[in-house]
């Protein structure tokens, strides 16, 4: 494969790229914020709020527990949220804009 | 159960054999990696034949060390719940990881992220500030895990330190030398497997005595102590000092140049992805099971037990699973423990030697024209130096108190790695003066701060008061790396790094010119 040097320049301003670099900032910038939000959101509310995770919800059992589990279960579903969002819809995005880069 | 007898430390014929076979295992499959590891790709990226699903699972090997194994299952078993909320701090810089990190420096790097930050900037500068804050990391990184090997080796097997610290470095020197990066991901592999699989055969055993319901066996634990056990304790008090060792768990994950390197042996962006996506699951999956054996250790051992063994109670795992599987399954966990040593500090020493050869030896010495031939053999011989320094801090560090340098090593890993390396991929203006005094800024302020805060100050030199507040300086740190970067970079504007940064952006999303 060779790359068609005319077309890089056409292509880096093309809508169609900066269409799907713009999408995939703000897809991998929100997932991020949503990651540190709920994180230092845990470690706040343990600084200043502990008694919550403290609350029974069984016989012995806390609320701090199913939170604590969830952010770890959370943090993968995140990943696997990015991933699919990722195979799905921009590598197909990928792919449209490489055919037009690249000569066979 | 209480009051057992442990045979903690005494000859442990099954741990013996189960380890010696780890080690023939792992030294056959470096043999036959060796012939595969020729050219400069092969010994530093395994010629990038790893899959997605291999490269996650070696990278959360490369993450779960024998201390997050015994030092988090001894502080949840001590102190409960806040080995959860410690715990957590590890895991979140992953999906950051995935979001920030991973494809672009697929796409743009080669060998090391440092190729990432040089990418469209001066190379000789860059790589050495890199090199810097990639050295700094790996150093203290492998301090603490040397230390940590040779007292736990000494405390399980009645070994003497000397021997054990020769042992872990003669074996780990053999893996990378000869078999370089496939060696390495293959050690990874069967020890993420080992240590997967061993603390979940632990977790099952200890369940069966709760009726494999894991809420009773919380129940049993807050019976025998307090309630107190299941909610946060006394791990968060100033909600700064939370907040720095998060920033520095989570943007240092993101940070650590034995972690990044992995993502150069997979073949493309795609399962660089999904490489992280079953490493996260892994290690979010291994600490659930730290947590449950904490708690077992803690009502089936008791505290009081755990603290004879190690004031720490990094005992905890392994006298659990005496407790509920007898001597022959201590031996066996105490092997895996062992095997898990040696594949981290494979991972750090190849992380070492590719600083050392392809980032200063081949870029600012060879100027980039080196011959692959030479490439390699001054790579083996990086890696011989960088594996007999380990040995040599491993000896000197002997009895210190060195579980601080792992709070360091993600201090650096986010101060001096993590700014440089996101600034070069997302923004245009970024410079060559910006790129190094951002990354001077952030390894020295960390190490700087870490010596004047309560960590050092007062637990190491007996201070009465620190004179740096926070115990882990990432905060300050970090924030002042990107301040620094930003400025520096705006007031010397570089304008043929600037009109590279739209071509690099083909090869950062469409992977078009990767390597």
């Amino acid at each position: 494969m060779r790359i068609n040097e005319e077309r890089v320049k056409e292509i880096v301003n093309s809508a169609k790229f900066k269409d799907l670099v713009a999408k995939r900032l703000k897809f991998s910038l929100t997932l991020t914020s949503i990651m540190l939000i709920v994180y230092f959101g845990f470690i706040l509310v343990i600084a200043f709020y502990k008694e919550l995770l403290a609350v029974k919800i069984g016989e012995h059992i806390t609320l701090g527990l199913p939170i604590g589990i969830g952010i770890i279960l959370f943090a993968w579903i995140l990943t696997g949220v990015y991933t699919r969002w990722a195979n799905k819809s921009y590598d197909k995005s990928v792919r449209e804009l490489r055919n037009q880069v690249l000569e066979k | 159960m209480e009051n057992f007898q442990s045979t903690l430390g005494q000859v442990n014929i099954a741990s013996i054999v189960i380890f010696f076979a780890f080690v023939a295992i792992t030294l056959f499959i470096t043999y036959w990696a060796a012939k595969k590891t020729k050219t400069t790709s092969e010994f530093y990226a395994a010629d990038r034949s790893i899959s997605g699903f291999q490269n996650g699972l070696a990278l959360a090997g490369d993450y779960m060390s024998a201390a997050s194994f015994l030092g988090i299952a001894g502080m949840v078993a001590l102190k409960g719940y806040d080995g959860l909320i410690y715990s957590i701090g590890f895991l979140v810089g992953w999906p950051l990881v995935m979001f920030l990190i991973a494809e672009p420096l697929r796409n743009l790097g080669k060998f090391t992220f440092a190729d990432v930050v040089a990418f469209r900037l001066k190379q000789k500068p860059v790589r050495i500030a890199s090199s810097f804050g990639s050295l700094m990391t790996i150093i203290f990184y492998l301090i603490a895990q040397m230390v940590g090997a040779g007292s736990l080796i000494t405390t399980l097997f009645g070994l003497p330190y000397e021997t054990a610290i020769l042992i872990v470095g003669v074996v780990m020197i053999s893996y990378v030398l000869f078999g370089g990066m496939l060696a390495t991901t293959w050690v990874q592999i069967i020890k993420a497997c080992l240590l997967l699989g061993g603390a979940t055969l632990l977790v099952i055993m200890t369940l069966s005595y709760f009726d494999m319901n894991p809420v009773k066996l919380i129940e049993a634990a807050a019976a025998k102590y307090s309630d107190k056990v299941l909610s946060p304790g006394g791990f968060v008090t100033n909600p700064w000092d939370a907040i720095s060792l998060g920033i520095a768990l989570i943007l240092g994950t993101a940070g650590l140049p034995h972690i990044l390197m992995r993502f150069f042996t997979v073949p493309d962006a795609k399962q660089a992805r999904k490489s992280v996506f079953i490493a996260t699951g892994l290690i979010g999956y291994f600490y659930i099971l730290t947590f449950v054996i904490g708690f077992g250790a803690m009502v089936l051992v008791g505290q009081d037990v755990v603290t004879v063994f190690d004031k720490g109670g990094n005992m905890a795992a392994l006298l659990l699973a005496e407790s509920v599987g007898g001597q022959f399954f201590l031996g066996f966990i105490a092997a895996v423990a062992f095997a898990t040593i040696l594949a981290v500090v494979a991972g750090l020493t190849l992380s070492g030697a590719s600083t050392l050869s392809h980032d200063l030896y081949v870029s600012v010495i060879k100027k980039g024209k080196a011959d692959e031939a030479g490439e390699v053999k001054v790579a083996r011989i990086a890696t011989l130096f960088i594996g007999v320094l380990a040995i040599i801090l491993g000896l000197i560090f002997k009895g210190q108190n060195v579980a601080f340098m792992v709070g360091l090593a993600f201090a650096i890993a986010a101060s001096a790695n993590f700014p440089s390396l996101l600034l070069s991929i997302v923004w245009k203006k970024f410079t060559t003066k910006g790129a190094v005094t951002s990354v001077i800024t952030g390894a020295g302020l960390a190490i700087i701060l870490i010596i004047l805060s309560p960590t050092v100050w007062v637990d190491l030199f007996h201070y009465d008061k620190a004179i740096f507040p926070l115990k882990n300086p990432a905060l300050v740190s970090m924030t002042a790396s990107f301040i620094v970067g930003i400025v520096v970079s705006l007031a010397s504007p570089e304008k043929e790094a600037q009109d590279k940064f739209e071509d690099e952006k083909l090869r950062t999303y469409l992977g078009i010119g990767a390597e």
